[in-house]
């Protein structure tokens, strides 16, 4: 059997035939679904704003995490110094500032742990204490939960970068987790805006 | 029928398919292990063919109780849940296995491609989908609760809080509720994201967005949708766990929480959720008229816009579920203008439709009387619709018997029409045979019969004032006959929906051979043996214009040259 194409009577060569990549089309279509989810959080977030009839409010309990904020956000300049890194094949440079995007991350993370437990133990602060509770805890955990799923795909490519495994050719792949890692920063700062400064 | 004739023959692979079946066991292994999207397309139709049999078990349930006023065929409590579970059941269970079925299995042969982008994924969308269904299901045993309460759902496909909180729904039937939702909801989410990937990156060399054919379109456009529709509804859910086991108080109004605020999350994915449920049956409608009218569709860029129009403009309509709520009066206006904005594309492509019968020459096989009979049922579908849009009217009929037969007259007589159309028109393709013609004309007679007897009937009680979700009624009302002629038409519905099982069984052992191309079809998917081989095409093809198939069967006259 011969491998001809199906036959056409006027054919342009479309060599040129190029659609994108379907990672990155699959990382922005869940991207958008993610977007859609954390919108209902911060719409119930500012919903719920001055409504709490009781305990704690956000003006006497909330301090500006602008340290945290800080190291989360340098994490997507990191990222991208890491990328720029494995597209020259400059391994070393690339595992150096994946690290150091990963240490940013962790740092981040225990932030906020140290932030909600200083809420819960001094503030009295719990997710069933009122609407602020409730609201804030929701919208800062499922952001802490992404950042956690983010931190460990980061930590396995890690892995396979400090075990050889990564080469340049996988750059398109590593660009697609790291438009997940981006997402994850611009929904910080989305979060940052309503609960710490709109919010407050 | 005879395929040698075709020019695309030496694209089909025509070494016989070969003893390549192991043992049973081997082949079981073989489906559940699979990620071929025509596999999992296919368990993903069988799943909603099962699923409807069960949501239409017990509607047969519902009708019996309401067929006679102060009936106690059904108790009370046990009424509750056969409508809670059948609503729940028909669009979770149902609806989306079934147009990610067809999607799944339709979208890569009609854009040329071997797979779907991701089939891992697409695997582990199917088995999420159906786990969570199955989930639901265990609620019937497993829902108790501490405190004895519970079973099956009970509270509304809606699940409106603060009925669903811990205080008033006790026992477990609300978290199965959630809890299943949110599992299947992450499958729906998996098999958009694959849709979009493919479609957007797998067409084949030639085919531009504008030459793929209507249902890829309407499918991309409902994928699309399905990311920003399905999400509200889990996090709505995820909000309603932290209330039940966190002590959240998102709906809890002893804490200053709002009903209403589960009601607009609940609506935002519930009205797109049933443009999600309906474009892909437009998408079958825009294969199938055609090719019975032996005409090209009408109007394809208007069709295109329009499809894309409504999926747009139906995220804005949803409040038109809540005018009975009490919102300010800016606020009804707005809801009432948006909902019958989303009225114009959707007229523009039932009058595209008539214009592509009009002038053809028309054959009434079984696919194309379903797609028929849906374009004149789906038009007074929406014209119902149109009247419960003013707020006015819908103040009066909300929840009442009026509202239930319309969203009927959609889901079954728009919805469940083009996709048993869909069945007809694509099984030869799926398995290798054609449908029988003659149950084919008997099931959608009487299809029809006990579906206009059902929901045509069923306004008037709902214009008399009876309300849904009552177990019972007391005579005298002027109600009773009408129930009854309701209930007596869906016993014609599931004698027909028997006949149409039966047809899919005894045709897969007996029909006649059906060949790649039984339709004289334009589209990929008829360019390749029926059923396809695993790896769909033996060579990619590469396109000129929207009817590659018309190209080759006609050089002398191809559609490249007018396009």
């Amino acid at each position: 059997m011969s491998a001809t194409t199906i036959p056409l009577a006027h054919g342009a060569a479309h060599e040129d035939w190029v659609l994108p990549y379907h990672g990155t089309v699959g990382m922005l279509a869940l991207i958008v679904a993610e977007i859609a989810i954390f919108t209902i959080f911060v719409v119930a977030y500012v919903f719920y704003i001055g409504k709490s009839i009781s305990g704690p409010q956000p003006r006497q309990v909330l301090e500006l995490p602008i340290f945290n904020t800080v190291c989360l956000l340098s994490s997507s300049f990191t990222i991208w110094i890491a990328e720029r890194g494995l597209k020259r094949g400059a391994m070393g440079a690339f595992s150096l500032w994946w690290a150091v995007t990963v240490v940013l991350g962790a740092i981040f993370l225990g932030g906020t742990g140290l932030e909600w437990k200083k809420l819960i133990y001094h503030d009295g602060l719990t997710i069933s204490t009122n609407l602020f509770g409730t609201t804030f805890y929701s919208l800062v955990g499922l952001h802490a939960s992404h950042v956690i799923i983010g931190l460990t795909m980061l930590l396995i490519v890690l892995i396979f970068s400090l075990t050889g495994k990564l080469k340049s050719e996988h750059s398109r792949q590593l660009e697609v987790l790291s438009l997940y890692w981006h997402f994850v920063d611009a929904v910080w700062v989305v979060v940052f805006t309503v609960v710490y400064i709109i919010g407050r | 029928m005879a395929d040698s004739t075709l020019p695309i023959g030496s694209a089909i692979d025509l070494t016989p398919p070969g003893e390549t079946y192991g043992t049973w066991l081997e082949q079981v292994h073989s489906w559940v292990v699979t990620v071929d999207h025509k596999k999992l397309g296919m368990m993903y139709m069988a799943y909603a063919l099962v699923f409807l049999l069960v949501g239409g078990f017990e509607a047969i349930l519902l009708r019996i109780q309401l067929a006679v006023p102060h009936n106690n065929f059904l108790s009370p409590e046990v009424f509750n849940r056969i409508f809670t579970m059948h609503g729940t059941t028909m669009v979770f269970l149902m609806g989306m296995p079934l147009i990610i079925g067809f999607a799944n299995y339709l979208v890569p042969l009609m854009v040329g491609a071997r797979d779907m982008a991701f089939p891992r994924l697409n695997a582990f969308s199917f088995w999420m989908t159906a786990l969570g269904g199955l989930f639901l299901y265990y609620s019937f045993i497993g829902g108790v609760g501490l405190q004895g309460a519970g079973s099956a759902p009970d509270f509304t496909w809606w699940g409106y809080a603060p009925y669903t909180e811990r205080a008033f729904s006790r026992g477990h039937s609300a978290d199965y509720w959630a809890l299943a939702l949110i599992v299947s909801g992450f499958g729906t989410i998996g098999a958009a994201v694959n849709i979009i990937a493919t479609t957007l990156c797998m067409r084949c060399k030639g085919m531009t967005l504008f030459r793929m054919p209507l249902l890829v379109w309407l499918n991309l456009v409902v994928a699309g949708m399905i990311l920003v529709t399905i999400s509200p509804l889990t996090a709505a859910q995820i909000m309603l766990e932290i209330d039940r086991y966190l002590g959240g108080h998102f709906f809890d109004s002893q804490a200053g929480g709002q009903p209403v605020l589960w009601m607009h999350f609940f609506w935002i994915f519930g009205h797109p959720e049933v443009y999600v449920l309906v474009l892909p049956a437009f998408a079958i409608a825009n294969e199938v008229i055609p090719v019975f009218s032996r005409k090209a569709i009408f109007g394809y860029p208007a069709m295109v816009a329009a499809s894309a129009g409504i999926g747009l403009i139906s995220l804005s309509v949803w409040a038109h579920h809540m005018f009975t709520v009490g919102m300010p009066s800016a606020a009804n206006a707005f809801f009432v203008l948006s909902t019958g904005l989303v009225g114009v594309p959707t007229g523009i492509k039932i009058f595209n439709w008539i214009a592509t019968m009009w002038g053809g020459k028309i054959r009434f096989a079984t696919p194309m009387l379903f797609c028929t009979a849906f374009v004149v049922q789906f038009l007074f579908a929406g014209l119902t619709g149109i009247m419960l849009s003013v707020a006015p009217w819908n103040w009066q009929l909300h929840n009442s018997y009026f509202v239930i037969a319309h969203f009927h007259y959609v889901l079954v007589g728009a919805i469940v029409f083009c996709f048993l159309g869909g069945f007809y028109y694509w099984y030869p393709k799926m398995i290798g045979r054609m449908l029988d013609e003659r149950l084919g004309k008997w099931h959608f007679w009487l299809f029809v019969l006990g579906f206009h007897m059902t929901f045509d009937f069923m306004h008037i009680p709902g214009l008399l004032g009876m309300p849904r979700w009552i177990y019972t009624y007391e005579p005298g009302r002027g109600w009773e006959i009408w129930n009854m002629i309701v209930s007596v038409g869906g016993i014609i519905q599931a004698v027909a929906t028997l006949i149409f099982v039966y047809n899919l069984v005894y045709s897969y052992f007996k029909g006649p051979e059906a060949g790649p191309d039984p339709w004289d079809a334009w589209t990929l998917e008829w360019a390749t043996s029926s059923p396809p081989p695993e790896y769909n095409f033996a060579s990619e093809p590469v396109v000129a214009s929207r009817r590659p198939l018309w190209d080759l069967k006609h050089p002398e006259d191809p559609d490249s040259r007018y396009e």
